[in-house]
């Protein structure tokens, strides 16, 4: 199955890796295909100095700004969210078990703060499911794919030497 | 329950059966016996397929059945156990399901193993997942066990003890001749099954009340006998501060432990990319949540429609809840309405509990085989003979649990479920996190925080009032209960954190920066993913 992905791989990317870490996350398919004549697709197109082993590979990525970047936005989506959640989730338990008299109110109807609170769990999980899944596809997909075949490229141009 | 309800539920289920047999023989004719076919599918499942069968991995019998009882006889306590299993999901989609896809191969160990050092890493997360399966499994198979008795009516010892041999022999089957493949398409069609038993549940008893909500819950808090009070909590947890405390810490455990679940962690290697695993599990979230909404309106139906205390005399833990409201949906007893609708429900469970338990013995036999025979027997083995190693660990997974099941089937299911999860929860969830976020993490802190997890979770089971010192106990005959709480997520899931923290600062060597770097830029990029 690996290989098959590889294959895949290559034919979606289709470009050889010219310099992956100037050009912004942000940049196209259709711009890197200007690069393609000149690379070939082979290894040498990756700076001499840059590349000695699949270890020294995965710390330079590591190290570009690109991949700092994806993990930033990843991390600054996820941390504070996961944070939220959690705290909201907690909050919730504590007070169904330590305030039953606050959570028995009612607000319309039959219906009291707890349900609210406990639908409000529902529609939140929902809300969130929906904006990480569109955070992830629109600010994130993208530059992870494009780091993803510039590493491989690299670390099989390593493992070539 | 009359003998034509009995015959059409075991008409059902034996067709049931048939089908998922012949899926498992279909999907295997061209099997291959790699470790890709067997233990990931292939992993070509596309997100949909993949998301249904995640919900049909996660959505237990103890949910539909567990769930909506608990509602129909507490009323809201109920309700809060639906809450947890859903916003589990969060921790899943947002720190583990993408990373885990892209770092791994098969397993939990494996993303561990990844930056650590290999054998003692896979020994220890291995050994954690198998305790986790283990404890998951006889749940299942206990509740199989009381199930059947309860629908088919057979209440005898040997009806129940042959219902466990039965399932079990039933999912060794499936797994170790169709592995992921085959358990894959039954956990899809079991999750179409229930979803459509849910729904068409559901709008019966809305149809009831005219679509009036109000009118629902205002006569299931009339019939309840508590008034007001069913519709708050407080009626099941909220007695002395210590039973308050034992359900904070069963909410933690729920909420952290999904993410550590060895079976659903292997799901998310059936997919190609991270993105499909993502997708996936957006497509799960969407269906388990619609059915957990769906049992809270069925579990307040049945205290509406049945009333709480014929439901308790049916089954003093309200498992009954949910085919008793579909015989009375149908036209009541006796109608042939009451008795299609019930069979319906029953052939539902009996499905359940056999994608379930096939989900999770598979997941059990790729620990055993990929992690545990690996390394413990230090010999390049070719890919055939792992294969074979699972598939013998299949059956003696199998083997187990059904003598566990039997052992123990006077213990509460819901129990065993809370305690898998707690484990889970203790021994698995800080190293994966560790593994994934902390840069400064090492092979000792692995080591310690799943060991740091699993003994004390394991140990505070064993002097809880669970096991001895209550009317209710395993061992009701002694008492060495040391710890007030039936559920230990509470102190043994921060110990695990803890443990994995202060393995990493006492550790002697420092943390492996090249293979940090290796772990995080595939994590997130997915170059190199298998």
């Amino acid at each position: 199955m690996k290989q098959v992905d590889e294959q895949e791989g290559r034919g979606a990317s289709a470009v050889p890796v010219d310099d992956p870490w100037d050009e912004a996350t942000g940049s196209e398919w259709g711009e890197r295909s200007g690069a393609e004549g000149a690379g070939d697709g082979h290894p040498d197109t990756v700076p001499e100095q840059r590349v000695h082993s699949a270890a020294e590979v995965y710390l330079e990525v590591q190290r570009s700004p690109a991949f700092q970047e994806v993990r930033s936005r990843y991390r600054r989506f996820v941390f504070p969210a996961a944070l939220a959640f959690l705290l909201w989730y907690l909050a919730y338990v504590v007070a169904a078990t330590a305030a039953p008299g606050f959570m028995a109110r009612p607000v319309a109807g039959v219906v009291n703060v707890a349900m609210v609170a406990g639908l409000g769990q529902f529609l939140t999980t929902f809300l969130l499911t929906w904006a990480y899944a569109r955070h992830a596809r629109l600010r994130r997909d993208r530059a992870a794919l494009e780091l993803r075949w510039d590493t491989q490229e690299m670390t099989r141009g390593a493992g070539q030497r | 329950m009359t003998g034509d309800h009995q015959t059409l539920a075991l008409l059902l289920f034996s067709v049931f059966i048939a089908v998922t047999l012949g899926i498992t023989t279909w999907v295997s004719r061209n099997r291959h016996g790699s470790a890709e076919e067997f233990y990931a599918g292939g992993r070509l499942f596309s997100p949909l397929e993949n998301g249904f069968a995640i919900a049909g991995d996660y959505m237990s019998a103890a949910s539909f059945l567990g769930i909506s009882g608990l509602i129909a006889l507490y009323g809201y306590d109920g309700m809060l156990y639906s809450v947890g299993f859903l916003v589990a999901w969060l921790v899943v989609l947002l720190l583990v399901a993408e990373l885990v896809r892209n770092c791994g191969r098969f397993t939990l160990a494996d993303v561990v193993a990844a930056r650590m050092a290999e054998r003692p890493v896979r020994i220890a997360a291995g050994t954690s997942s198998v305790a986790v399966s283990v404890l998951y499994l006889v749940a299942q198979m206990v509740g199989a066990g009381s199930l059947v008795a309860l629908l088919l009516g057979g209440t005898s010892e040997a009806a129940r003890s042959w219902t466990v041999i039965g399932v079990g022999a039933l999912m060794v089957i499936y797994v170790s001749l169709g592995g992921m493949r085959a358990t894959t398409w039954i956990q899809i069609v079991k999750a179409v099954l229930l979803m459509a038993g849910t729904i068409a549940l559901t709008v019966l008893v809305l149809l009831r009340f005219h679509g009036d909500v109000n009118g629902l819950l205002s006569t299931a808090a009339r019939r309840s006998g508590h008034g007001m009070d069913f519709l708050a909590p407080g009626l099941r947890y909220g007695g002395d501060w210590t039973s308050r405390l034992d359900f904070i810490s069963l909410g933690i455990a729920l909420v952290l432990g999904t993410a550590g679940l060895p079976h659903i962690l292997s799901r998310f290697y059936t997919v190609p990319t991270a993105r499909a695993a993502r997708r996936s599990v957006v497509w799960s979230i969407g269906l388990i949540g619609s059915f957990y909404l769906m049992t809270i309106v069925l579990g307040f139906g049945a205290a509406a429609l049945i009333g709480p205390d014929e439901v308790r005399a049916s089954n003093a833990s309200g498992n009954t809840a949910v085919p008793l409201l579909a015989l009375d949906l149908g036209g009541g007893a006796g109608s042939t309405g009451g008795t299609v609708l019930f069979a319906i429900v029953a052939a539902v469970a009996f499905a359940t509990i056999l994608a379930v338990v096939a989900g999770i013995t598979l997941a059990s036999s790729a620990s055993v085989a990929h992690d545990l025979y690996s390394s413990l027997r230090r010999r390049h083995a070719k890919q055939y003979s792992e294969v074979t190693v699972a598939r013998v660990a299949a059956a003696v997974i199998g083997a187990a649990a059904i003598g566990l099941g039997l052992l123990a089937r006077d213990l509460n299911v819901a129990f065993l479920v809370g305690l898998a999860f707690a484990v889970a929860a203790s021994a698995n969830l800080p190293v994966l996190l560790y593994s994934l976020f902390w840069r400064k993490f090492t092979t000792r802190g692995a080591v310690w925080s799943v060991y740091g997890g699993l003994v004390p979770a394991v140990f505070l089971v064993l002097v809880s009032p669970v096991v001895s010192g209550s009317p209710e106990a395993l061992f009701p005959g002694v008492d060495f209960h040391l710890f007030p709480l039936q559920n230990p997520g509470v102190i043994s899931i921060p110990l695990g954190f803890l443990a994995g923290w202060i393995g990493t600062v006492t550790s002697p060597e420092p943390p492996d920066e090249a293979r940090h770097a290796e772990t995080e830029v595939r994590a997130l990029t997915g170059a190199g993913a298998a």
